[in-house]
């Protein structure tokens, strides 16, 4: 008898991840579950400005051309879909996935999870005590109220293992964990309770590996990139999970990249904070415990991980508009490439001055020198071939940032010799929505799950 | 013997508002007691100087033979708030790599590290 096993495709990993990478996962090889993320921290916020243009947008509309090249996996084959895809609107997502099945003649077993957006409650939740402070500055959301865009509670597995339960085809959530995503479908398929907190643990470390598509699977890998086999061909990463917790991580054979100890480790820490407590609404994963082993060609597999009891809390996405921006480039050429970049800089400072413009701040990098890494980088070597001028502002007030923008093209002219590069035109200005994180008591967030078909 | 740390490990880093964190992997398991010795909390604190508003937290992962940093106060207000080239911390990584360390021979010998 072979051991059980259930295999969850990562296909998707934000919002604008590759387009053919869903369709790939079901083609490519047999899979139980596909994994759609689209959501990071600023893309509710986004969605949100579409919904207040048009109540029926809201949702991540890649989304839709995912399912019309996976419905037939889905559908004939009983692949089932987990995605974050609703954004700050899961049934128009869902309605706008109906009807692309209803075009093609099938029909579809929605589960709807709703039930995370607190915008429309946010005035009775602070007037009830709950100040939704910042989780870094401490400052009370009130602060920055009048101008909140989204505020969205990050939610747990509970309501997609409900929507599996209750025959879903294809779950879509607003803001779920991405985690959340990966863990649920196999929690579900196992039957783990809700205390069973090694295994959850498990199912959120398969998450978090998957969740970023390629980026277990050789993509952005450091250790050895010159020998990563074929990323013109990447294979998305693919969770065997099996019923004790532990997991394989793969891919489809035949498709490029490598999925080994070292390229899942630099996932593994990617965006890790306190390795000891990684703390999601339904368990707090200790990466600490967390064992890799080669188990051949392209599979590695992850055991050992233990988790303990969540907090009440869940942590809250809040995006707030927080004035404008806008970065102006230039580049400079041999001779003296980098002196002339430099005395750009200061005319357009002293002409800045001069106009009576003063940001919150200006951002001066050298791109080519030191833009990235610093002082750490060293002394440019004096015949550098050519270095991009970055000039970067920001303001509450629109027009400075406009007036900025208006003195970059006059120094191609006026400024230091041996200038180009300034095809691009005028520097857009950008209003800039930032992202607020809070906490919020469990108990004041409850999720609801709606089957459409 | 000077040893380059890009030599011994990888890294990859990302973001959380304003934090950058680091992650730093040994590339063999019997390196890691030699870069876990050498990459302190201090050390990564002078490493950065200049770069970073905020201070440093150091946690040790050595199930995964790696150490993880958080550098506060690293990407010019963070997320859509920064001007940085770098907003996301993303090759904060490589930054951190580029530290060299002062290995005693004898041990350098005995671990086949290679030599700067």
């Amino acid at each position: 008898m072979t051991e059980r096993v259930v295999r969850v495709a990562g296909g998707q990993g934000f919002w604008g991840d590759s387009l053919d990478a869903p369709r790939q996962q079901v083609e490519n090889g047999p899979i139980d579950y596909l994994m759609l993320d689209y959501l990071a921290e600023v893309t509710m916020s986004i969605l949100q400005k579409q919904k207040e243009r048009d109540p029926a947008m809201g949702y991540a509309r890649d989304f839709i051309g995912a399912m019309d090249s996976v419905l037939d996996a889905v559908t004939e084959r009983g692949v089932r879909v987990v995605a974050n895809a609703g954004g700050v609107n899961p049934p128009a997502c869902a309605t706008a996935v109906q009807a692309v099945a209803r075009k093609r003649g099938k029909s579809l077993r929605i589960g709807v999870v709703t039930g995370d957006d607190l915008l429309p409650r946010l005035d009775d939740l602070i007037a009830k005590g709950h100040s939704l402070a910042h989780m870094e500055t401490g400052e009370p959301l009130q602060t920055v109220r009048d101008r909140v865009l989204s505020a969205n509670a990050y939610i747990g597995s509970e309501p997609i293992v409900e929507a599996l339960t209750r025959g879903a085809q294809v779950v879509i959530t607003g803001r779920s964990t991405d985690t959340a995503l990966t863990m649920a479908p196999i929690r579900f398929e196992y039957g783990w309770s809700a205390t069973d907190y090694d295994r959850l643990a498990a199912g959120i470390v398969a998450g978090h590996i998957i969740e970023c598509g390629a980026q277990c699977s050789g993509g952005n890998c450091l250790y050895d990139w010159r020998n990563i086999p074929d990323l013109a061909n990447v294979g998305y990463p693919i969770a065997d999970a099996y019923a004790d917790g532990s997991f394989v991580i793969t891919k489809h054979p035949g498709t490029g990249g490598r999925v080994s100890v070292a390229t899942v480790s630099e996932q593994l820490v990617y965006e890790m904070g306190d390795p000891h407590a990684y703390i999601t609404p339904d368990v707090i994963a200790d990466f600490t415990t967390i064992h890799l082993e080669d188990a051949g060609p392209d599979r590695v597999r992850v055991y050992g991980i233990k988790g303990s009891a969540p907090t009440d809390k869940l942590k809250v996405s809040i995006a707030y508009r927080a004035g404008f921006k806008a970065v102006g480039t230039l580049v400079y050429s041999w001779p003296e490439a980098l002196d002339k970049a430099r005395a750009a800089d200061g005319i357009l400072r002293e002409r800045l001055e001069r106009l009576g413009l003063h940001f919150d701040e200006i951002v001066t990098e050298y791109v080519g020198v030191s833009a990235t890494h610093g002082a750490l980088a060293g002394e440019a070597p004096p015949d550098i071939p050519e270095v991009q001028l970055r000039v970067g502002v920001r303001s509450d007030d629109r027009a400075m940032v406009e007036r900025f923008t208006r003195e970059i093209a006059p120094l191609v002219l006026n400024g230091p010799p041996s200038v180009t590069g300034f095809a691009g035109g005028r520097p857009k200005v950008e209003e800039i929505v930032a992202y607020w994180p809070a906490l919020v008591d469990k108990s004041v967030v409850q999720t609801t799950v709606e089957m459409v078909s | 013997m000077r040893v380059r740390l890009l030599d011994i490990a990888h890294a990859r880093s990302g973001d959380k508002g304003d934090t950058a964190n680091v992650g730093v992997i040994a590339n063999k398991p019997e390196w890691y007691p030699l870069i876990s010795r050498e990459l302190t909390q201090q050390r990564v604190v002078k490493h950065f100087a200049g770069m970073l508003t905020g201070g440093v937290d150091r946690f040790e992962v050595p199930n995964l033979y790696a150490l993880n940093f958080l550098l506060h106060g690293a990407l010019g207000g963070g997320g859509t708030l920064s001007l940085k080239t770098d907003a996301q911390g993303k090759v904060y990584s490589t930054a951190m790599l580029r530290m060299v360390l002062d290995v005693p021979d004898d041990e350098a010998r005995a671990l086949g590290l290679p030599a700067a």
